[in-house]
């Protein structure tokens, strides 16, 4: 038998990944630079990293990073006599956190974490900032993640996530982005980036763009517990529901759609008893909720609930296409794009024949857009192929086999233009 | 990763005495910072044993025996599902957690990835895939 020994540097690690947010946010609020507040925190989980092992961890160990941190930042204040008024309001704060027991100090905190962390989410995701930057400024704030991890998750090297970082810290630095939560009447608005990094980390892991592993996990599971955290910071917006109900049924279906020697396998023929049913149970609660925030659904709402079809839907055979159509069709009034388009075009062919779907395909075929994406020949092939139109279908999938940057998707879709036979459609 | 957290059973619990307000609140409160995290994805409370029971298997023979169950240590109250990065993340998490005096147990949930190398060729699964199709249809026919 192997025992697996708890190693101080992991319960360290740990602790960093649990805690740091909250302390980089907290900082933040006091220093108002959230550069400064997240190099503080560094320097105290590296004395953490540097007593801890001796000394054993101490009983709070949120606490005493803070406690740590908080030195450090009043020792950088005075070496830099230009803050004098940061140093005043820094001041003010310890005066009165001095009045405090301990026990009152902590909860103190606690009350203003949710908004401090609020602050650090559309800090993170400024519209100053590239969304690259937004989506390494998010993972390393308020994922807790290493330049190193984020840099071995999207597959780039380690200075170039480094680099992103300090970048994206100088530029909010440089544009004086407040530390602050957007108004009510922009908050929606300044919703909209901090929802499309957390979706887009998603995606990347689920359907990774390139490399040769067709999904990577953990980078599912790292943007699902930042929309879950997002979820209870801002639980009356609907669209954070809808998103995060469309991750939980996507990513509920996680290890049905890779098969055993790592091959990608398509919605329709999944084995859908290996769907984790804790995650769909979950999604189409989250889904429940944006619904009951009443209002017409949003993009992501929409999108869950097409996900939602298939995961209720017993057998792939008793799929609901009408209304699946339905939603796309909202869902291309509301957001409309290419991609939508050729979505609407699979679920309309499903419901109303191959020659339907394909009639809304030709018509995206000149779209510029989607020049070179390889999802357009992909289901191009496939109607032709189920309008017996067996040549041209061949010659759809290998184009599309051409296109795609993932050497699994690759194989499959070379698979299924050799599969392209009379009859194979029907 | 994900762990179950496994709390023990006690006389108390056994007896179907629900928690005194103190307790239920600071576990509520330790919930919700759960879900805050991003942490929890499931957690139950379970009756008492006396509202179980257990099947023995012993070769073709099914026996049932109806609880309450008497080794109490060994029985379990409730569970909690946390999806987390680390081992080491469960338990910081799991001493954060409001107990008094008990122990309990974290255990690692297998991902299905994990059991491809019993099945190296996919043909259990083909097999198992085959068998509940034949149950999807005849459920289907009237």
């Amino acid at each position: 038998m192997t025992v697996t020994p708890t190693d101080p540097g992991r319960t360290i690690e740990a602790i960093w990944r649990i805690e740091s947010a909250r302390l980089i946010a907290g900082l933040a609020r006091m220093v108002r630079d959230v550069g400064l507040a997240e190099e503080l925190a560094q320097d105290a989980l590296v004395a953490a990293l540097e007593r801890w092992p001796e000394s054993g961890v101490p009983e709070n160990p949120g606490a005493w990073l803070m406690a740590t941190a908080k030195r450090r930042a009043i020792d950088e204040l005075r070496r830099g006599q230009r803050l004098e008024r940061k140093h005043a309001e820094l001041g003010r704060e310890l005066d009165a956190a001095r009045e405090l027991s301990a026990r009152d100090l902590d909860s103190a905190i606690d009350d203003g974490v949710g908004d401090d962390m609020l602050r650090l989410v559309f800090t993170a995701c400024h519209p100053v900032l590239s969304t690259e930057a937004r989506v390494a400024l998010t993972l390393r704030l308020l994922g807790g993640l290493t330049t190193d991890e984020i840099a071995r998750a999207f597959l780039v090297p380690e200075p170039t996530i480094a680099q992103r970082v300090v970048r994206a810290k100088r530029t909010l630095a440089e544009a004086h982005v407040p530390f602050e939560v957007p108004r009510r009447a922009e908050l929606a608005a300044r919703l909209a980036p901090v929802l499309q990094v957390i979706y887009l980390v998603f995606n990347e892991g689920y359907s990774a763009t390139a490399g040769d592993d067709w999904v990577r996990p953990a980078l599912c599971e790292d943007a699902l517990r930042l929309g879950r955290i997002l979820a209870e910071l801002v639980p009356d917006e609907p669209e954070v529901h809808g998103l995060v109900a469309l991750m939980e049924i996507q990513a509920s279906r996680l290890r049905a759609r890779v098969g055993p020697r790592g091959e990608p396998i398509l919605l329709l023929d999944q084995d859908r008893a290996r769907w984790d049913h804790v995650l769909v149970r979950r999604g189409l609660a989250a889904l429940e909720r944006a619904e009951g925030l009443g209002g017409a659904l949003g993009p992501y709402a929409l999108q869950a609930a097409i996900a939602a079809c298939h995961a209720r839907a017993r057998t792939a055979a008793e799929t609901s296409w009408l209304r699946i159509t339905a939603l796309y069709d909202a869902l291309a009034q509301l957001a409309p794009s290419p991609i939508v388009e050729l979505n609407r075009a699979v679920a309309v062919a499903m419901a109303f024949g191959p020659a339907a779907g394909l009639a809304i395909v030709d018509a995206l075929v000149s779209q510029p857009q989607l020049e070179g994406y390889h999802l357009l020949p992909s289901v191009r092939g496939d109607l032709l192929a189920k309008l017996g139109r067996l040549d041209e279908a061949r010659a759809e999938l290998e184009r599309a086999a051409s296109l795609t940057r993932n050497a699994r998707e690759r194989e499959l879709l070379l698979q299924r233009a050799a599969a392209v036979k009379p009859g194979s459609g029907t | 990763m994900r762990f179950m957290v496994i709390v023990k059973a006690n006389k108390d619990s056994e007896a179907g005495v629900l928690p005194d307000q103190k307790i239920l609140t600071e576990m509520g409160k330790f919930n919700e910072e759960l879900v805050k995290a991003g942490v929890m994805l499931a957690g139950e409370g379970l009756h008492p044993s006396s509202k179980g029971a257990r099947v023995r298997f012993s070769g073709g023979k099914r026996t049932v025996i109806d609880g309450p169950f008497t080794e109490s240590k060994e029985l379990i109250a409730g569970f909690w599902l946390w999806q987390v990065r680390s081992r080491e993340e469960a338990i910081e998490w799991l001493k954060r957690a409001p107990f008094d005096e008990t122990e309990v147990e974290i255990r690692q949930v297998y991902e299905t990835a994990e059991f491809a190398p019993s099945d190296p060729t996919g043909e259990i699964r083909e097999r198992e895939q085959k068998l509940r199709e034949v149950v999807a249809s005849r459920r289907g026919s009237p």
